[in-house]
């Protein structure tokens, strides 16, 4: 009944009118962590374009491990130099409250926030925070990080960013594309480049300073490499035929993409410094949508050499390939998560394409998730959750799973349709 | 007939009243005062029998340019009637036997207009991942690309590009609207 209770109030849940992504929460865990975050104390005049407080309390119930306290139902809303009345916080089920202030100052902001524990009644931490003026999103981001990271143990990872594509359509031929950056949850989108013909496949470098992805400059797809501060393009391969499916090598001097310059899609390793181009694959079939395990020794990808398209992991040294894909007539686009064990990917089954993982040790597979078309999985870098592509009455939108499917959270675009996410690596 | 085949058919048969004319003239004036020796005699004969199979040559090769011609404009009408999509099936790239006749019907042309060239663009429906439609896009575009080849088309005459599932021509999401979105294109460049 709780839980009911607490999915109804999730719905409330709305993200400033700026953020391009809204965020609902489908399902979650069964015992989530009740966590109050109090309205910070503004401290200067003036108002805040960002609610720190709505921020964060949406960045912890975004991971599905996390249940907010109500605004209206708090008793008092104390700032960080206020005595702390824990029974009252006890009496509206609350674990840990968060309190807070925000103010200008000469350098630009300083925020002060301390998290308590309602139960042991004590302060876990208390941190100042100054921050250049447009930095409040960046040091709400960062403090939703060190709360998650205190009460799981786990990394945060609300620092991180997103890539995704937009299509708006017109008609057949007439479309236009976006790559768009975005924080980690769909705020301060961006766009970094736009065409009138498809951008497929972004894919970020292991640092995160540069990103990969397929787009045409004039009638040709290419496979090109943009760094993020600089906007810079590098040309990797624009040949005849397919150029497509990018990915990083685990050293970032490596692309593995497909080429079908040679007559049939195909993949291959391009050197990013060189420009050298080895091939990987020779079958008559369709090899595509490569990428390597975090090792850099493999290299999964798809292939329907065996009749349909299923799983292939190839060993990067003496390029002999296996089979890893056996449930099921059609596996693609794979791959690996951080700790290297396990796989996902989509998996068609009863005529519907889901999420699923593969652990590749003990060979469980598992459905993640049960909308139809879904796509384009990609990892979070502390590999609690995945991010992948769905779409709910033809229009395209984003949705989050947690790895073993209990938490799933959509995040609906509110203007045009969205596709090909990849969750970006930490920056920290 | 074309204007340009008229006055040059006209040209030709000037060329030769001039011709036979002169032929008269010489040998009126020079027949009597000169002698033609056996040699003299057949090379002009020679000569004049190399005129007339030149002549009689180019009167046929005008006509057979005027009936490639007729052909030409036929089968390129034939190609503009021929239906311009072509259907697959899921995760298939193999041409359907109604796709045959009217790519044929584009072969034929394509074949006999060098200059002619066509761009293929090959598309998926949306189910299944977007890189691998790509892949399939291109397949399905390389597969009407291939049939054109052994019809006659030069290779150099076709360009092929897939947009995988990208561009679909019809947004409904079932059975119907996917099928009509496993294509290729043909477009005349």
């Amino acid at each position: 009944m709780r839980l009911f209770i607490w999915l109804a109030m999730a719905f409330l849940v709305v993200m400033p009118a700026r953020a391009e992504l809204v965020i609902e929460i489908t399902r979650g865990v069964e015992n989530p962590i009740k966590i109050a975050v109090v309205p910070f104390r503004v401290k200067s005049s003036g108002a805040f374009d960002v609610d720190l407080a709505r921020l964060i309390e949406s960045n912890l119930e975004r991971s599905g491990q996390f249940a907010r306290v109500r605004r209206d139902t708090m008793l008092s809303l104390p700032g960080p130099e206020d005595q702390i009345f824990y029974r009252d916080w006890r009496a509206i089920d609350s674990e840990y409250t968060v309190v807070g202030s925000v103010e200008r100052d000469a350098e630009g902001l300083l925020v002060r926030y301390g998290l308590h524990d309602v139960f042991g009644e004590r302060v876990l931490f208390a941190e100042r925070i100054p921050g250049a003026p447009e930095s409040l999103r960046d040091i709400g981001h960062y403090i939703s990080d060190r709360i998650y990271e205190a009460l799981t143990g786990i990394k945060g990872i609300f620092s991180t960013r997103l890539l995704y594509v937009s299509a708006e359509r017109r008609s057949e031929k007439d479309q236009t594309f976006k790559l768009i950056l975005s924080d980690a949850d769909g705020g301060r989108p961006r766009t970094i480049f736009q065409s009138s013909e498809p951008i497929l496949s972004p894919k970020w470098s292991p640092d995160g300073s540069r990103v990969a992805y397929m787009s045409f400059r004039g009638k040709r797809p290419g496979i090109y490499v943009q760094t993020l501060v600089s906007g810079e393009v590098q040309k990797v391969s624009d040949f005849p035929g397919l150029n497509s499916a990018p990915s990083f090598s685990p050293d970032g001097r490596k692309l593995v993409l497909t080429l079908s310059r040679d007559g049939n899609p195909e993949i291959y390793v391009a050197n990013l410094r060189t420009g050298e181009i080895d091939r990987m694959t020779n079958h008559f079939a369709i090899d595509t949508e490569a990428s390597w395990s975090p090792d850099g020794r493999s290299i999964l990808f798809t292939s329907s050499r065996g009749g349909k398209p299923q799983l292939y992991l190839m060993n990067v040294a003496d390029k002999t390939v296996k089979r890893v894909t056996f449930d099921g007539d059609y596996n693609s686009n794979g791959s690996f998560t951080p700790d290297g064990e396990s796989i996902v990917f989509v998996h068609r089954t009863n005529e519907r394409f889901h999420i699923a993982r593969l652990n590749l040790k003990t060979r469980e597979l598992r459905i993640l998730t049960e909308t139809d078309l879904d796509e384009s999985p990609s990892v979070a870098p502390n590999g609690t959750m995945l991010i992948y592509a769905t779409s709910d009455e033809g229009k395209g939108l984003l949705g989050l799973v947690s790895m073993d499917g209990r938490v799933r959270v959509r995040l609906p675009s509110v203007s045009e349709s969205v596709r090909e996410p990849a969750w970006s690596p930490f920056f920290n | 007939m074309s204007v340009l085949k008229q006055a040059k058919a006209v040209g030709i048969a000037v060329v030769l009243a001039v011709l036979a004319g002169c032929a008269g003239q010489v040998n009126e004036s020079a027949g009597p005062s000169k002698i033609e020796s056996d040699a003299e005699r057949a090379a002009r004969e020679a000569r004049q029998a190399e005129f007339l199979a030149r002549q009689q040559k180019s009167q046929e090769e005008a006509k057979a340019a005027d009936r490639a011609e007729i052909m030409g404009e036929q089968l390129r009408k034939n190609a503009m009637a021929a239906d311009t999509l072509f259907f697959f099936g899921f995760d298939k790239s193999d041409l359907s036997q109604d796709a045959l006749d009217d790519l044929d019907a584009h072969a034929k042309y394509l074949a006999s207009v060098r200059a002619a060239k066509v761009r293929l663009e090959g598309h998926a429906d949306e189910r299944g991942t977007r890189a691998y439609n790509l892949a399939l896009g291109e397949r399905r575009a390389n597969a009407v690309a291939r049939y054109l080849v052994i019809q006659g088309v030069n290779r150099s005459q076709i360009e092929t590009v897939s947009y995988g599932e990208e561009r679909p021509l019809s947004l409904s999401r079932d059975d119907n609207g996917w099928s009509r979105n496993r294509r290729v294109e043909l477009i005349y460049q």
